[in-house]
């Protein structure tokens, strides 16, 4: 027995055993260190956790999108940053008229929901087109193939977008309503951030129950499981498909406006990062699996938010936010070396992979 | 037949002498070092620009080129009675850029000389190719210190700039913040890049040497979106002003952003001209109301005439600070192409490439719309006597006023 697990172990698992170690010991020796410097007061620390969750959200609500068309198609649907994209950009120019006629001011919920209904159309809309011109003439060719054409519709998508509005920043409209923060005990939040992380989570609940408990959301389970066996049991599977990307694709749109009110400024470029970190987050939590996407979203941004702090200031690193990306993805490695489905991925790994 | 032959070869030798024996003038011998351009009669004199002119940084790289343009339209169009042909690369704002323009350009021995480059990150790759081919680059907005260091590897020669050098502004930054705000402790942010980089170095040695404190030094990356939590980390260092040198769109983030961290409401916010644009108050919001900005100033009749025409020919005010500078880089090569040319009799011009880059390095006193210009002997043109400091109001964040044509509040 002892000597089978022997044969079983090769160069690469030390290797790999080795640099996991090495991450977790740099990580618990920095962490060790910055704490018991004691530079960052309680408040400080659950500020960082805010900021994370709230960023996070907008990446889960992103990486739901990828997370669901792999799920049915075992793709990566590399167009749906772009999608992020052309929601929020689309719904600046009604944002910015009804921050001139003052309704945005007067009715900021009905105004906010305005912008959240043109952008999850937008996106939804292009999604779906993505879907039919650049995926489903390729249903059965091999899986690099529509794995090029998502590059390709990206890069269509984002110098559509270019030319129709430019390339020049564009300012969200500030609003007053929803300006300042509230505080209970340590904890300050900002307006915005309360309104990003409820609407986040609202979404995700609302897409848990969809996908759980409706007649669509059984056939999309059943379709992930084996597209065959769905078709022979009657289940229209072009249509469910168009439906996973639809549902994607608001999502994304919905995320683009909470960004869009996050940071105030959209660009024909600004999918590319967030499409990235989502991404990222995907597969932290376990690609395929629309819990693991939420999960992988919050640990991300709170990685992102924390970590550069909390692992690095201890070991006297110098400005340690340059390193932001690193420590994401980092952990990203980590999470990898011990779990190489991700967080929440075992079902895949067993049934799909 | 062969009398034929023997007639036609006296004719043609006797011709050949005939053509020896005329007087003319002695042919243009080029002796220049590096060699020469040569513009026969009715061919352009080739200017050429490498300049950021798409993307985020385009508002610095288009005005550039539109200040370029007033400069030739004053010329007439016209240098030693050549029409005078602009044309080049976009190089993005980045390494990669620079190097891809470089090389375009370098390859073209028509070129006599070129405006370029808008980021100190682009002359850095583009400046040895171009140096190489012997051609003369000026930059109306580099300003990154190392490229007009005699000792440093990004210095080469046949590089000019009418830009100020950063250790000028980054030690007006720090003078104002310590003398003027009367702030002791400052924290810096910096996006990796030759400019960021190199102005807050300066800004913290400075600082440091007049008593101030540096708290953090921070460093973000450029496409980052959240600031906050880099904020929260310069406010529990206790940071009384921030000084951030870096590019569109995450200057105007970090800037709106600044509000929503507690902790630094009194903290006072400073940038420098590369944040120095048009639309900089508007996408940054409320926040940055009361933020200052060091950027050229351009005083008296000739700098109000020159926005006057640049509104007249482009239909709007220059989208960043440094088209005067380019205005003067302009006329700094007219000048001296003037001066060194050897024109030919049917009008052809010749242009000894090392007698252009001398006579650039020796020009001195030069009336320029920013100032009086002497360039030394590294190709530094400007003495930074053209900077001042400037402050965003309410009414630029709701559009009403310019920041690019606004009034700044402090001048050394």
């Amino acid at each position: 027995m002892r000597q089978r697990f022997l044969n079983r172990i090769n160069f690469t698992d030390i290797a790999l055993g080795i640099i996991g170690a090495a991450l977790v010991g740099l990580i618990v020796i920095g962490s060790f260190k910055t704490l018991a410097e004691g530079n960052y007061t309680t408040r400080q620390w659950l500020d960082f956790v805010v900021f994370g969750i709230a960023q996070g959200s907008i990446y889960a609500l992103i990486a739901l999108g990828y997370t669901l068309v792999y799920g049915i198609l075992r793709m990566i649907n590399f167009a749906h940053s772009e999608v992020f994209m052309a929601g929020s950009f689309t719904a600046y120019f009604a944002a910015v008229s009804m921050a001139k006629s003052g309704f945005l001011e007067s009715n900021t919920i009905i105004a906010v929901l305005i912008l959240f209904a043109i952008a999850m159309f937008t996106s939804t809309a292009i999604g779906v087109l993505v879907e039919r011109v650049a995926y489903r003439p390729l249903r059965r060719a091999p899986r690099l193939v529509p794995l090029i054409t998502a590059i390709g519709a990206s890069f269509v998508l984002q110098y559509t977008f270019k030319g129709l509005y430019g390339d020049q920043f564009k300012a969200y409209p500030e609003i007053d309503t929803l300006k300042g923060s509230y505080t209970w005990g340590d904890i300050n939040i900002t307006k915005v951030q309360v309104v990003v992380i409820l609407s986040a989570a609202f979404l995700m609940l609302l897409l848990y129950l969809y996908v759980q408990f409706t007649k669509t959301g059984k056939a999309m389970r059943a379709v992930a499981e084996d597209k065959d066996v769905a078709a022979l049991m009657g289940i229209d599977v072009d249509a469910i498909i168009v439906r996973t990307f639809a549902l994607g694709a608001a999502l994304a749109g919905a995320a683009g406006i909470l960004y869009a009110i996050t940071f105030r400024q959209v660009n024909f470029f600004m999918g590319f990062i967030p499409g990235i970190k989502a991404f990222t987050a995907a597969v932290l939590g376990g690609i395929g699996n629309i819990p693991g996407a939420m999960l992988g979203g919050i640990f991300l941004g709170l990685f992102e938010s924390i970590g550069p702090i909390l692992f690095l200031d201890g070991l006297n690193v110098p400005a340690p936010y340059q390193l932001k990306d690193v420590i994401a993805f980092s952990m990203l490695v980590l999470v990898l070396l011990f779990r190489p489905s991700g967080i929440l991925g075992e079902r895949l790994s067993r049934t799909k992979a | 037949m062969k009398r034929l032959q023997v007639l036609l070869s006296v004719l043609v030798l006797s011709s050949l002498l005939f053509v020896a024996c005329t007087p003319k003038a002695p042919a243009f011998e080029c002796t220049d070092a590096i060699g020469c351009v040569d513009i026969a009669p009715g061919d352009p004199i080739h200017f050429a620009y490498i300049q950021s002119v798409s993307g985020a940084t385009a508002s610095l790289g288009v005005t550039n080129m539109n200040g370029a343009q007033l400069a030739i339209d004053d010329k007439g169009g016209q240098l030693l009675g050549h029409p005078i042909q602009f044309d080049g690369e976009d190089s993005l704002c980045s390494a990669e850029g620079g190097q891809a323009a470089g090389t375009k350009i370098a390859s073209d021995p028509t070129v006599v000389a070129i405006l370029g480059t808008t980021c100190s990150s682009e002359a850095r790759s583009a400046m040895p190719l171009i140096a190489d081919a012997g051609m003369v680059m000026s930059s109306s907005s580099n300003t990154n210190p190392d490229l007009t260091n005699p000792d440093h590897p990004d210095h080469h020669a046949g590089y000019f700039r009418t830009a100020h050098n950063d250790l000028f502004q980054g030690r007006i930054a720090a003078e104002f913040a310590f003398n003027e705000l009367g702030l002791k402790k400052a924290a810096t942010v910096h996006d990796g890049s030759p400019y960021a980089d190199g102005l807050r170095k300066v800004f913290e040695s400075v600082f440091t040497e007049l008593g101030g404190a540096i708290t953090s030094s921070e460093a973000v990356n450029v496409g980052d979106t959240d600031f906050k939590p880099v904020l929260t980390t310069i406010a529990a260092g206790g940071a009384e002003i921030i000084y951030f040198p870096i590019f569109e769109p995450e200057g105007n983030l970090l800037a709106s952003q600044k509000c929503e961290v507690s902790g630094l409401e009194n903290t006072a916010l400073m940038g420098a001209d590369g944040l120095f644009t048009s639309g900089f108050a508007g996408t940054a919001g409320s926040c940055s109301v009361g933020m200052y900005l060091s950027s050229p100033y351009v005083a008296g009749d000739a700098g109000l005439k020159f926005l006057e025409k640049y509104k007249a020919k482009f239909g709007e005010d220059p989208a960043s600070g440094f088209g005067p500078h380019s205005y003067d880089a302009m006329n700094i090569f007219f000048a001296a192409i003037e001066k060194v040319a050897v024109v030919d009799e049917d009008g052809t011009v010749h242009i000894g490439r090392q007698a252009l880059r001398d006579a650039l390095y020796a020009t001195k006193a030069f009336p320029g719309l920013t100032g009086t210009l002497s360039c030394d002997a590294n190709g530094d043109c400007a003495t930074g006597e053209a900077l001042a400091v400037y402050q965003i109001s309410q009414a630029m964040v709701d559009g009403s006023e310019n920041l690019t044509t606004s009034t700044p509040i402090w001048q050394p």
